[in-house]
């Protein structure tokens, strides 16, 4: 299907049905229940998870497959952002044009960085990214302020030009459209206890998403896809071979930063803001992260990874003291507050603590990442299904 | 002159910083080629141990004094810190005035140790893996280290005043002959700057005029012959590691006057010190400490107000810019042996 | 005039001359051996061959062009590939990947990008992949990851992946070193093999001497950068100038 073999087949149309289906997936408890706050099904936490996702599978493109660890990939997505907002002050609050721009303004950007950090290898070309990306966040904080609004960020304004948009007298900043419909609209659908929000922007994303992740596959299993798997593997070898690695880094570069900028793109199309913390190097960071603790070179695992860790900084982050003390409430008091003291510092604005001993472990014991721990989690029920067949099998031929 | 003096001192103490934190990136990179991205916390924690020791002395019992009342007219309750009645009143208020400088003797055990930890517990396990694998793990350590230091004390900056004897500023430039009040400089910084040129120094010495330092050295150079010659190289690189934690714990005590700590100072301090490591080449000792302060001082000629003027925000980007400047063109930066971290 | 034609090259490395005047002719589909005590020049000399080192004077000619001042990749797709002293293959790869990549450095050059494809759709790559590893019988270790495999196995893939190329010129730098007696004899025959069945020259440098007599067709002899004597096989066994490179003056 669509050129990919029957497995791959498989996982898109899987991810696919998930995606489409999250609104509902990820609200399992009912409204107003005790763990009605686990749910992640609304608009703006799913909207975060496939942008996200989009950034990581973008990363993992260079990382995953080249195994050059930029350490500045969000100046990308920042930039993105930038060019995004700038389109929907002076063009129109569709989305399409911003998206666009954002992916080339991010392209031709990284086409610049990764020109020349790219003459670096190892923690020289890591040290070279991060390089830029702080640059880039400073000047955005401070100089460029006309064009990045410094501090404050950028924000559509009511008497922005939008030139192809008709004229608003109402005074309302218009919202961001993709040809009409708007990005915050949404459908509740409420089934007994249950709601479930059906969010214009997130299926915009989500399609985004799905589009991106079919050529991270297409490029995955193409002959440059094997290129770049060489250069991670023996660049001396592929030197001797008749190949320059350089033009093949390079291009994977520039994909994976043209990724970051779609991200931007559409996060601005979501949340009509853009600002310099985007590019800090923390957010470089954290798609790293993302990338490894999904799984880094696999397919799915960045997209697992930054829906993982949003999910963490959303929802893990939300539990409070007085909450955990409500779930253990049936506990004998000295035991309750044990046990609160005992998981409090991991939840609530703890959750960094969390996240930083998941990826330490994940490091240390799953190289793979999620997918990994998936993969041999799968392995151990097989290979556990297997005795007990043939045990049943046994136990049945006496009473025959 | 006057300026660029002024400007030279300025940059001296956070070159000073940036020279320890680098030196001891380099030691763990040189002897055990690991890259460190927890070093930073390292720093962090020591700037900590100055405020845990500052609040250790500070540790009071309340007792009511008779001869004096409150607002309300009630006997006065006073908070008597413990040390007054060990040491008597006024050699316990000189102890609590010096706590930073104390913390050095407090940081140096505290540090080793939670360095050997380190490396025995975790780093260890990495030396066979590649330098990203080690990149994360200790990136993922910092944040641990940091998030545990932020439950117990905080997200909040905790100020953490130098002696009196030390505050305020002297007339540097009266000194040099200049005319008075133009340099300006307060004595903390000073005393930050020979401080760390001190341990720099002795680091240097230790390296150069022992035994142990010695082997460290020819290890650093070429590992498995060392070890071929029967001596034990491992446990000098653990020592070396508890060494290199030392020196970022001590250069994170004695900033605690300048900038009040807080949990993710470590991590600010971290991306800077790797760019110095990598200005000034990895694997390099001199290099490190060079490229220390030239970036803090062309830093702070960097925030002149002549220099904004012509160009203006350079101040912000001058270290990451002359960063790529320098890997562009000399390629192993300032000092850098061939041959490392090229894979 | 052979395809590879060294001309007075020189080169130094600070205060050592490490190839003097070093002068070489290999003849179009022969095996010229280049051999030598150790620290005679010999790695330096295919170093410069392969764009590795620029020599610091003389040319290096392959084919009437000059190879100086190229990069590998580009003498590479000139015709010339090289097989390592340690088996440079992509350990994280298949067999099948590993030789796929030469299949697509031949077809389309030092860079093309096809992001679009499927790479297992490529059937003319693959039927030559294949077709280069039934003929070295390790068909059957196709999906094998090539870092997994014996040594013997990583040196017969490498050979295997530079054949791929159909280079015109092979370069091998001691093919046997550290392997075990059938190993190196394997290869040998393997080496054999290809040298009667294509029209291939082939360039080997080597210490192992079994191995040398039974390939080359020319054999010259390397003493402190400088070439002794070139000759045939027969006539090097007893040279008297070999047995004092290589035994000393004291022989």
């Amino acid at each position: 299907m669509f050129g990919l073999n029957p497995k791959d087949a498989r996982l898109l149309i899987i991810v696919a049905i998930m995606v489409v289906a999250a609104p509902v997936l990820l609200n399992p408890f009912p409204e107003g229940s005790n763990l009605a706050q686990f749910n992640a099904g609304y608009p703006d936490l799913m909207q975060r998870f496939v942008i996200f996702g989009i950034f990581a599978i973008g990363f993992n493109i260079l990382f995953g497959l080249t195994g050059y660890l930029s350490f500045g990939h969000a100046a990308f997505l920042g930039i993105g952002s930038y060019a995004a907002i700038w389109m929907m002050k002076l063009l129109t609050m569709n989305i399409i044009p911003g998206i666009i721009v954002s992916v080339i303004v991010a392209g031709v950007f990284s086409l610049a960085v990764g020109w020349i950090s790219l003459r670096r290898s190892g923690i020289y070309f890591s040290i070279l990214t991060l390089a830029f990306a702080q640059m880039c966040y400073s000047l955005a904080y401070s100089v460029l302020t006309p064009i990045t609004g410094g501090e404050t960020g950028l924000q559509p304004k009511v008497n922005d030009p939008r030139i192809l948009d008709a004229a608003t007298n109402d005074g309302v900043v218009p919202k961001t459209n993709l040809f009409g419909l708007e990005m915050t609209s949404s459908t509740e659908i409420v089934m007994g206890g249950w709601v479930f929000t059906l969010n214009a922007g997130y299926y915009v994303a989500a399609l985004v998403m799905l589009i991106s992740f079919y050529i991270s596959i297409r490029i995955f299993r193409s002959p440059f896809g094997v290129m770049l798997r060489a250069v991670k593997s023996n660049q001396q070898r592929m030197n001797y071979t008749g190949l320059n690695p350089k033009p093949y880094t390079l291009a994977a570069f520039v994909i994976s930063g043209m990724y970051a900028g779609l991200a931007g793109g559409l996060m601005v199309a979501m949340d009509t803001q853009a600002g310099a913390d985007r590019m800090f190097w923390t957010a470089s960071g954290e798609v790293v992260l993302m990338t490894i603790l999904g799984g880094v070179g696999t397919l799915i695992g960045p997209v697992l990874g930054a829906g993982a860790i949003k999910y963490m900084e959303n929802i893990l982050s939300k539990i409070n003291k007085d909450i955990l003390h409500q779930w253990f409430a049936l506990l004998p008091d000295g035991l309750e507050d044990v046990i609160v003291a005992l998981i409090y510092p991991f939840v609530g604005k703890g959750w960094h603590l969390t996240l930083g001993l998941l990826f330490m472990l994940v490091v240390i014991f799953l190289p793979g990442g999620l997918v990994e721990g998936g993969q041999r989690i799968a392995a151990l029920f097989k290979r556990k299904r297997k005795p007990e067949d043939a045990r049943s099998g046994k136990s049945t031929e006496p009473a025959e | 002159m006057e300026a660029i003096i002024l400007q030279v001192l300025n940059g001296l103490d956070k070159g000073s910083a940036y020279a320890l934190i680098a030196l001891g990136l380099t030691l763990i990179f040189g002897t055990l080629g690991v890259v460190n991205f927890a070093h930073g916390a390292l720093f962090m924690i020591g700037a900590f141990c100055a405020v845990t020791l500052s609040r250790i002395l500070t540790l009071s019992h309340t007792i009511i004094d008779e001869t004096r009342t409150d607002f309300l007219g009630n006997p006065l309750k006073v908070d008597v810190p413990y040390v007054y009645g060990w040491f008597g009143e006024s050699a316990g208020a000189a102890i609590i005035d010096w706590a930073v400088p104390l913390s050095i003797l407090f940081a140096i055990p505290v540090m080793i140790t939670l360095g050997v930890v380190m490396e025995r517990g975790l780093i260890k396990h990495f030396y066979k893996r590649p330098h990203a694998d080690q990149i994360l793990v200790t990136f993922g350590l910092a944040i641990v280290l940091q998030e545990v230091i932020k439950y117990f004390y905080g997200a909040n900056p905790i100020p953490t005043p130098a002696p009196d004897a030390f505050r305020g500023s002297f007339d540097f430039g009266a000194m040099l002959g200049f005319d008075p009040n133009i340099i300006i400089y307060p004595y903390w910084r000073i005393i930050y700057f020979v401080f760390a040129a001190i341990i720099i120094g002795g680091v240097f010495a230790f390296l150069q005029f022992t035994t142990f330092g010695m082997v460290v050295r020819a290890g650093m150079a070429d590992r498995e012959t060392v070890q071929l010659l029967g001596i034990n190289i491992d446990r000098r690189f653990t020592l070396m590691f508890g060494l290199a934690a030392a020196v970022a714990g001590l250069a994170g005590v004695m900033y605690t006057p300048i900038n009040s700590p807080n949990y993710h100072m470590g991590m600010d301090f971290l991306v800077l010190s790797f760019v110095v490591v990598v200005v000034g080449g990895m694997g390099s000792l001199p290099g490190a400490v060079l490229a220390g302060f030239v970036l803090g001082i062309l830093e702070s000629f960097a925030s002149m107000r002549e220099v904004l003027e012509v160009l203006p925000g350079i101040n912000q980007i001058i270290i990451y810019l002359v960063a790529i400047i320098i890997l562009l063109t000399r390629p192993r930066g300032l000092m850098g042996r061939k041959g490392v971290m090229e894979d | 005039m052979g395809i590879l034609e060294v001309k007075n090259v020189n080169k130094r490395f600070g205060g050592l001359q490490a190839l003097g005047d070093v002068n070489l002719s290999v003849a179009e589909n022969t095996c010229h051996a280049i051999i030598g005590p150790n620290g005679a020049g010999k790695s330096t000399l295919l170093n410069c061959l392969v764009g590795k080192l620029i020599p610091d004077t003389g040319s290096v000619m392959f084919d009437g062009q000059s190879v100086l001042g190229r990069s590998p990749h580009e003498i590479n797709q000139m015709g010339i590939s090289r097989v390592f002293q340690t088996p440079e293959i992509f350990g994280e790869l298949s067999v099948m990947e590993n030789m796929m990549i030469p299949c697509f450095a031949r077809r389309d050059g030092a860079f093309r990008m096809h992001a679009y494809k499927d790479a297992g759709a490529e059937r003319d790559i693959i039927d030559r992949a294949e077709s280069v590893l039934e003929d070295l019988n390790m068909i059957d270790k196709r999906e094998m990851t090539a870092s997994s495999m014996s040594r013997g196995d990583k040196r017969r893939l490498e050979i295997a992946m530079c054949l791929a190329q159909e280079p015109r010129l092979l370069l091998l730098d001691e093919p046997t070193a550290g392997m075990a007696r059938a190993d190196t004899n394997n290869t040998i025959d393997l080496l054999k093999r290809i040298k009667a069945e294509r029209d291939i020259t082939i360039a080997i440098i080597e210490h192992d001497m079994h191995v040398v007599f039974s390939l080359a067709d020319r054999i010259t002899v390397l003493a402190q950068g400088t070439p002794l004597v070139e000759d045939t096989p027969d006539k090097i066994k007893g040279h008297p100038k070999v047995r004092e490179a290589y035994l000393g003056e004291a022989a």
